[in-house]
């Protein structure tokens, strides 16, 4: 944990074809370099038949240089890349299930929705459900309030989504480059 | 179209890909495939191994001298899990081979059925593609994308894991080509400014130094290279993986770098000022302790794995792509040049060595044999034609240091994984390669004995090896560690051996067992004189060295010779 401080959270951007077995072949790459994940998220992207998927890291710059390109090297990986912070907009989404009575009893249930942006999503006698999206900190601040509060019967939080904040949208332009030079390669 | 059946569908796509050899070894869940076979035998000629370590590495040297893609056929559970050690060899060596296996039917997958073995889980990280086939439809296409993956941009090892379902059921067949896939680019575009940035930096060099890798030689690139050196008179060394790249008496070729390569190139990588490294990898075995490692030089490096660039060493020019083009590419740019004194200075290193080590080696009139001068008058005793093969040990040092090189694809050893046990499946594979060469194996009584058993193969299949045994009666190699650097502790390396000729006249195989130098030349002379397989058992000084040596982890500069 101690080295941890001084390292970088990256987040790792990957996509790939949607074949059995890719998440393994990805995770042990990081595995191999003694690299933790710390958050993954996998889905479909926008383009149809192309997975995409977001994976957070500490470690430092020459490291994170090269495990990309290992990751990029497998076969069905079409395009991967790493960016830290500044570079993202990013998000994770946290739910959090509480005794609906403590929560009533609290009494101040409407100043933290408000000060935390979060939101009721379903609520019985017995439990309520809240749910809030944010960065790390700003989730965990909640959990810690709510803990501390009145305790907290669930909690989970999903792996951080991002987009990127450049113009360019890398994926599309990197496919396009290669149908030419598909295209380009059969007619000589 | 007439439907067949999975198992000759897979046949049919292997040799749609040019395939007329497999080495393998049949077992249940593969049998629908060597039934098939059976009516195959006029246009796949199956070599059955002994073990299925063996039929992987004898792809490998099939792969390594041909330039083409070996196949290994195996059963499931125990007969692909014997192919582990071959697979990662190739993947470290980047061989090209395809190693299908059969696999449970579909319904018993996951349920740990008899022989069932994860394939994909185990060999993904060890090979350039795994791929569980599930169904006959998908065989052709599963098969042209293996070769295509295994042979093109840097090549490596590809599995296919066939169930029995796939191999069972039927399909109608047609024949598949691949040669795109979008998530794959075997060949990165060079980049203009890079080639000038590298033919800059060279043009401004006093004291160039290319080291060449196996790059060149699965680059097809030799001829490339030795323009590209010669238009600057450039001088270069080679990894033991990129031996034969150039010819062995070629005047810019000044050595191999490495471990226990030669006092000149590992003494002049600290000393030029522009490194060139062409097709190789800065592995731990050729540049010793990196923080001492040409920190003096400007450093451009051509490879076609952009995952290489940066990984060990910090480079200032990479130059990406296939060398075949790149080094055109930048020669074009070069200007006509002369080193004269620059390359001088090679020889007094040479002279040092000659002197120290090889001499003693190779011309030792008194005493027991040894290894280098057993390998040094094969190689004159077959020419400069032949393909030598190596185990790994003392034996590959040896063999690899004093055979000499007239053609490329000429060395076949395990270079990145160090597998004991590769040298006499390789041989029979590099044999059945290249079958109008000679192949010389050098291997030792270590190695010799983790795959002896395919001295029945060589029986079988009538291989014409010719197998040198160096016997010291040690894990040499080992025992020369502990020697050095473990107070001559020798734990668990000395070996009771059998009587190996026996075991060789068990397979007819004939042969002698040598002491002697006058003995050593009659069996060579016999060897030479005699069509098919001959084991030669040499019996070297027990505790021989290999010098020169850069101990692990030190600088390249730190090269020990023994006694001066
Ligand atoms: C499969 C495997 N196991 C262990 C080793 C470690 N090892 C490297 S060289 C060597 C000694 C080999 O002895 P031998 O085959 O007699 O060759 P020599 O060095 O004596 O020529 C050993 C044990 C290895 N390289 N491969
Ligand atoms: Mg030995």
């Amino acid at each position: 944990m101690n080295n941890m401080e001084k390292k970088t959270l990256y987040t790792v951007t990957i996509f790939s074809e949607n074949t059995v077995g890719l998440l393994n072949q990805v995770t042990i790459i990081f595995a191999r370099r003694g690299l933790n994940i710390e958050t993954l998220s996998v889905s479909p992207s926008a383009i149809s038949g192309i997975h995409k998927f977001t994976i957070t890291t500490f470690t430092d710059k020459a490291m994170i240089t090269k495990v990309v390109k290992q990751i990029d090297k497998r076969v069905d990986i079409v395009k991967s890349y790493y960016n830290t912070d500044e570079d993202l907009v990013f998000q994770e989404i946290a739910l959090y299930k509480l005794a609906t009575n403590k929560l009533l009893e609290m009494g101040s249930i409407e100043d933290i929705i408000r000060r935390y942006n979060a939101r009721i999503l379903d609520m019985t006698e017995t439990w309520t459900v809240l749910e809030k999206t944010g960065h790390y900190d700003e989730t965990q601040a909640l959990f810690k309030e709510l803990s501390e509060k009145i305790g907290v019967l669930q909690f989970i939080r999903s792996g951080r989504v991002a987009i990127t904040k450049s113009k360019v949208e890398r994926l599309s332009d990197m496919l396009a480059a290669m149908e030419a030079k598909l295209n380009r390669d059969k007619s000589v | 179209m007439n439907s067949i059946s999975g198992s000759e569908a897979l046949l049919e796509s292997l040799i749609h890909e040019g395939v007329d050899t497999i080495f393998g070894y049949p077992g249940g869940q593969a049998i629908p495939i060597y039934d098939a076979l059976y009516d195959y035998k006029d246009r796949l000629n199956h070599i059955l191994v002994r073990h299925e370590q063996g039929a992987t590495h004898a792809a490998q040297g099939y792969a390594r001298v041909s330039g083409k893609v070996g196949v290994t056929l195996v059963t499931s559970g125990p007969g692909v899990a014997n192919t582990i050690t071959g697979i990662a060899d190739a993947m470290m060596d980047s061989t090209p081979i395809v190693v299908i296996a059969g696999q449970v039917p579909d319904n018993l997958l996951g349920t740990d059925a008899f022989q069932e073995v994860d394939v994909i889980g185990v060999t993904q990280p060890i090979s350039k593609w795994a791929y569980q086939v599930r169904s006959a439809d998908e065989i052709a296409w599963a098969v042209a994308r293996a070769f295509y993956i295994a042979s093109t941009g840097r090549p490596g090892p590809v599995v296919l894991d066939v169930t029995k379902t796939a191999q069972s059921g039927k399909v109608a067949y047609q024949p598949h080509k691949i040669t795109y896939i979008r998530s794959y680019i075997p060949k990165p575009d060079w980049e203009p400014e890079r080639i000038a940035q590298a033919a800059a930096l060279i043009n401004q060099a006093e004291k160039p130094f290319a080291i060449v890798g196996q790059g060149v030689i699965l680059g097809n690139a030799e001829s490339e290279l030795l323009a590209f050196l010669r238009k600057a008179d450039i001088p270069a060394a080679t990894t033991m993986l990129g031996l034969s790249a150039l010819s062995s008496d070629e005047p810019l070729n000044t050595g191999m770098l490495g471990m226990h390569g030669n006092i000149a190139p590992n003494l002049k990588t600290n000393e030029c000022d522009v490194l060139i490294a062409i097709g190789m990898r800065f592995d731990d075995r050729v540049t010793g302790d990196l923080t001492q490692y040409a920190k003096q030089a400007k450093i451009i490096h051509f490879d076609i794995d952009l995952a290489e660039i940066n990984k060990n060493v910090t480079v200032d020019v990479p130059v990406i792509g296939d060398a075949k083009e790149t080094l055109v590419e930048v020669g074009k740019l070069l200007n006509p040049n002369q080193h004269t004194a620059w390359r001088e200075s090679f020889k007094p290193h040479w002279e040092r060595e000659r002197q120290v080590v090889i001499q003693k080696e190779l011309h030792s009139k008194e005493g027991p044999l040894r290894m280098g001068e057993v390998v040094h008058k094969v190689s004159q005793a077959v020419g400069n034609k032949a393909i030598v093969v190596t185990d790994v040990g003392q034996n590959q040092m040896m063999g690899v240091r004093y055979f000499s090189y007239g053609q490329t694809r000429s060395v076949v050893t395990s270079g990145g994984l160090g597998t004991e046990g590769f040298g006499l499946p390789a041989a029979m594979g590099a044999k059945i390669g290249a079958p109008d060469r000679t192949v010389c194996l050098f291997v030792g009584d270590g190695g010799l004995q983790m795959t002896i058993q395919e001295l029945g193969t060589i029986m079988q299949s009538k291989i014409d090896v010719k197998i040198i045994l160096l016997n010291n009666n040690y894990l040499g190699m080992v025992r020369q560690w502990q020697e050095l650097f473990w107070h001559e502790r020798y734990s668990h390396t000395e070996l009771q051996n059998p009587d190996f000729l026996k075991i060789a006249e068990a397979y007819h195989i004939p042969g002698r067992s040598v002491s002697t130098r006058d003995e050593l030349d009659a069996a060579i002379r016999e060897m030479t004189s005699m069509k098919g397989a001959y084991f030669l058992e040499a019996n070297v000084e027990n505790k021989g060295m290999v010098y020169p040596m850069v101990p692990a982890g030190t600088a390249v500069t730190n090269i020990i010779l023994g006694d001066e």
